[in-house]
C-alpha cells in the first residue's frame, strides 16, 4: 500500500512524465492549480497555458490546440468545466469530433460533495448526466489515486473528448495497484458476495464497501467499482452481476436524473434482466446546510447509515 | 487586379442570389455583406490554400464563425475545386453537403459553425497551436458584429491580446444588424476599433464594400507581425444591393420574393 495522494496529483504526475516524452501534449487550465501542476508549468512554459477564470475559453482554446494536433488536457473545477461551458463542450468537442480528429481530456476536480463547505456552486451532482448526454464523449470516474493515474493511457491513446471526474479530497486507496484486466473492462470487483451487488463509482465505492462490511453479519454483498462510465465491458459486467438477487447503484450525483442509475438501468433493460434494481443517489435538490461530508451525505440520502438502512429495507421487501 | 476582383465580387453576389433563389432556407442578407472579404481571401490570394487537399498542413486556417452568413462562400469553393460544383444544385437537399448553415463536412470549412461566439476562441487556440508548432501560417476568423454580443468572444479577445497572437486576423463583418434590428439599438458596441485596441489588438476599420481597400488592408495586416492580433472591422451593409433588404433592420429574417430575385438576376423572362 502506498500513501494516498490527491487524484489530480496522481494523474498530473503521469502527465508531467508523458510531457517529457511527447511534445504533442499541451496543458490548459482555467486558473486552477495543484502542487504537481507547478512542476508542469515550470518545466513546460510553452506547452502550458492558463486562460484565467474563463471556462468557455478554456474549451475553445483546447479545441483549437487539438485541431493543430495537440493532445490537450483541460483542467478546472468539476461543476465549472462541465456546466459553465456546456455548449462549448457540445459544439467544439462532441460535435466537432464527429468530423475532426481531436483529443481533449477534461479533468474536473470536485465530484459530488468533495468541496464540502463551499456549498452547491462548487459541489457537483449533475455532471455525469450532462456529459453522458453528449455523444462522442468518454467519461471516467475514479475512486482512488491508482485509478486516477491509470487514466493517462486512455487520455493519450484514445481520440475524442473525454471527461475525468475526480474527487477534490485525498481518499484512501482501494487497491494496492490497479488490476490490468479490470482497467480494460472498466470496472473492478472489490468485494465478493452472493446476497446482492452494489455497483458504485467514485467516493461512493468507499461508502459501498463500508456498507457491505456493516451488512456482512447478515448479508454478503458484492461491491463493484465502476470507473469507465461510457465504455465499460457490458457483457463482462453482466457476467459479474449474474445470479445476484438484488442490484444497487450508488453515485454521488442526483438520483433518477440520468446518471449511474440510468447507466445500470439501461444495461439491465437491454439485457432483459428483471432482477430488482434500486438506484441510490442524491435526492434532487440543493442544500445550503453545513457539515462534514458524511453528515451532508446522510441528509441527502447517500450517507453510509442511510444506505445501510435503505438496503435493509429493500431486502425485507423482496 | 482590383478590376478583376470587383468582377469576382459581382459574380459571387449574383451566384449567391441564385443559391438563395433555389434554396430559400439559406440566410441571404448576412451572406451578402462579407463577399468582398471572401473574394480578397480567395481570389485576391491572401489565403494560402490547397483546394485539392483542403486540410494541407501548410494552409492558412479560415474559421467562419458566422457560418449561416457565409453562403456566398459556396460558389467560391465550388469554383476553386474544393468540391463538385454540382453540389450547388442540391443545397439543403438530401444527399448534399451544403446545408443552410455550413458544417465541416464541406471541404474548406474547418469547424462547426452557426452557433455564434465559438469561432474566435477556437481560432485563438489554433493560432496558439500554430505558434507552438513553429508554423508561420495565418489564422483568419470571420465574425459578425451581432455575434460580438457573445461573452465568449471577449474571453478570446483578451486571451489573444495577452498572448500576442499576431498570426491571428479577426475579420468583422460589421453590418450593424443582428436578427431583431440594429446592434446599436440592442446593445450598443460602437467604436469596435477602440474597444479591440484597448485589448491589445492592432485594429483598423475599412469600407467593407470597397474591394481595393479590403484587399489591401487584409494583405497588410496579414504580413505584419508586431506582437498584436489583428482586427479588421469591415463596415458593410446587410443584404447589400437587394432592394427591400439592404440595411433593413429585419433583413436577417426577410426573404426576398422569388419574382424580385428573378428581376434582379434578369431571369424573369426565362
Amino acid at each position: 500500500m502506498s500513501k494516498p495522494i490527491a487524484m489530480r496529483d496522481a494523474l498530473l504526475k503521469e502527465i508531467l512524465e508523458a510531457m517529457r516524452q511527447d511534445e504533442s501534449i499541451f496543458f490548459v487550465t482555467a486558473d486552477f492549480g495543484s502542487p504537481v501542476l507547478d512542476y508542469i508549468r515550470d518545466e513546460f512554459p510553452l506547452r502550458f497555458v492558463n486562460v484565467g477564470v474563463a471556462e468557455q475559453n478554456l474549451i475553445n482554446i483546447s479545441s483549437g490546440l487539438a485541431l493543430e494536433g495537440f493532445k490537450v488536457f483541460s483542467y478546472a473545477i468539476a461543476p465549472f468545466i462541465t456546466m459553465r461551458c456546456f455548449e462549448q463542450l457540445r459544439v467544439n468537442l462532441a460535435l466537432l469530433s464527429e468530423v475532426r480528429d481531436i483529443n481533449v481530456n477534461l479533468i474536473g476536480v470536485g465530484a459530488g460533495y468533495s468541496y464540502v463547505v463551499s456549498g452547491p456552486t462548487h459541489q457537483c451532482y449533475e455532471d455525469i448526466t450532462l456529459i453522458r448526454s453528449l455523444p462522442n464523449f468518454k467519461m471516467y470516474s475514479s475512486s482512488d489515486h491508482h485509478i486516477a493515474a491509470s487514466f493517462i493511457d486512455n487520455c493519450l491513446e484514445e481520440s475524442g473528448p473525454k471527461y475525468l471526474r475526480f474527487d477534490a479530497q485525498v481518499l484512501p486507496e482501494l487497491r494496492a495497484a490497479p488490476d490490468k484486466a479490470s482497467l480494460v473492462q472498466g470496472f473492478e470487483v472489490l468485494r465478493d458476495g452472493n446476497d446482492g451487488v452494489m455497483i458504485s463509482t467514485g467516493y461512493m465505492t468507499h461508502t459501498a464497501l463500508q456498507a457491505a462490511e456493516e451488512l456482512a453479519f447478515s448479508n454478503n454483498f458484492k461491491v463493484i467499482d465502476l470507473f469507465n462510465l461510457t465504455g465499460f465491458d457490458q457483457s463482462a459486467l453482466l457476467k459479474a452481476i449474474d445470479g445476484q438477487p438484488v442490484i444497487f447503484s450508488l453515485e454521488e450525483g442526483f438520483s433518477d436524473r440520468g446518471g449511474v442509475d440510468a447507466i445500470i438501468g439501461s444495461l439491465l433493460k437491454n439485457a432483459n434482466i428483471s432482477v430488482p434494481f434500486k438506484g441510490i443517489g442524491v435526492k434532487p435538490g440543493y442544500s445550503f446546510e453545513l457539515g462534514n461530508r458524511q453528515e451532508l451525505h446522510e441528509q441527502v440520502g447517500i450517507g453510509r447509515n442511510t444506505v445501510i438502512a435503505y438496503i435493509k429495507e429493500t431486502l425485507k421487501s423482496l | 487586379m482590383e478590376n478583376d476582383l470587383q468582377t469576382k465580387v459581382d459574380w459571387v453576389w449574383r451566384e449567391t442570389l441564385k443559391i438563395h433563389r433555389s434554396a430559400p432556407e439559406t440566410r441571404i442578407a448576412s451572406s451578402l455583406s462579407p463577399i468582398e472579404i471572401f473574394v480578397s481571401l480567395f481570389y485576391g490570394k491572401l489565403l494560402t490554400c490547397y483546394p485539392e487537399n483542403p486540410r494541407h498542413d501548410d494552409r492558412d486556417r479560415l474559421i467562419i464563425s458566422k457560418g449561416h452568413g457565409s453562403i456566398s462562400l459556396y460558389p467560391i469553393l465550388a469554383d476553386l475545386g474544393y468540391f463538385d460544383p454540382k453540389e450547388l444544385d442540391r443545397i439543403c437537399q438530401k444527399g448534399g453537403i451544403l446545408g443552410g448553415i455550413p458544417d465541416p463536412i464541406i471541404p474548406g470549412y474547418e469547424t462547426v459553425n452557426g452557433s455564434l461566439g465559438h469561432g474566435l476562441g477556437v481560432s485563438a487556440g489554433v493560432a496558439l497551436g500554430l505558434k507552438s508548432r513553429g508554423k508561420d501560417n495565418s489564422v483568419f476568423v470571420l465574425c459578425g458584429d451581432g455575434e460580438l454580443h457573445e461573452g465568449a468572444c471577449w474571453e478570446a479577445i483578451m486571451f489573444a491580446g495577452h498572448h500576442r497572437l499576431d498570426n491571428m486576423n479577426l475579420l468583422v463583418d460589421n453590418n450593424s444588424i443582428a436578427m431583431l434590428g440594429f446592434t446599436a439599438d440592442i446593445v450598443n458596441h460602437d467604436s469596435l476599433v477602440d474597444r479591440l485596441s484597448s485589448f491589445g489588438w492592432d485594429t483598423i476599420e475599412v469600407d467593407g464594400h470597397n474591394i481595393h481597400e479590403v484587399h489591401e488592408t487584409i494583405s497588410d495586416k496579414k504580413s505584419t507581425r508586431n506582437g498584436k492580433p489583428k482586427a479588421i472591422i469591415a463596415r458593410t451593409l446587410k443584404g447589400r444591393g437587394v432592394p427591400g433588404l439592404e440595411n433593413q433592420p429585419l433583413s436577417h429574417i426577410i426573404n426576398p420574393k422569388p419574382e424580385t430575385l428573378d428581376i434582379i438576376l434578369g431571369t424573369d423572362h426565362e
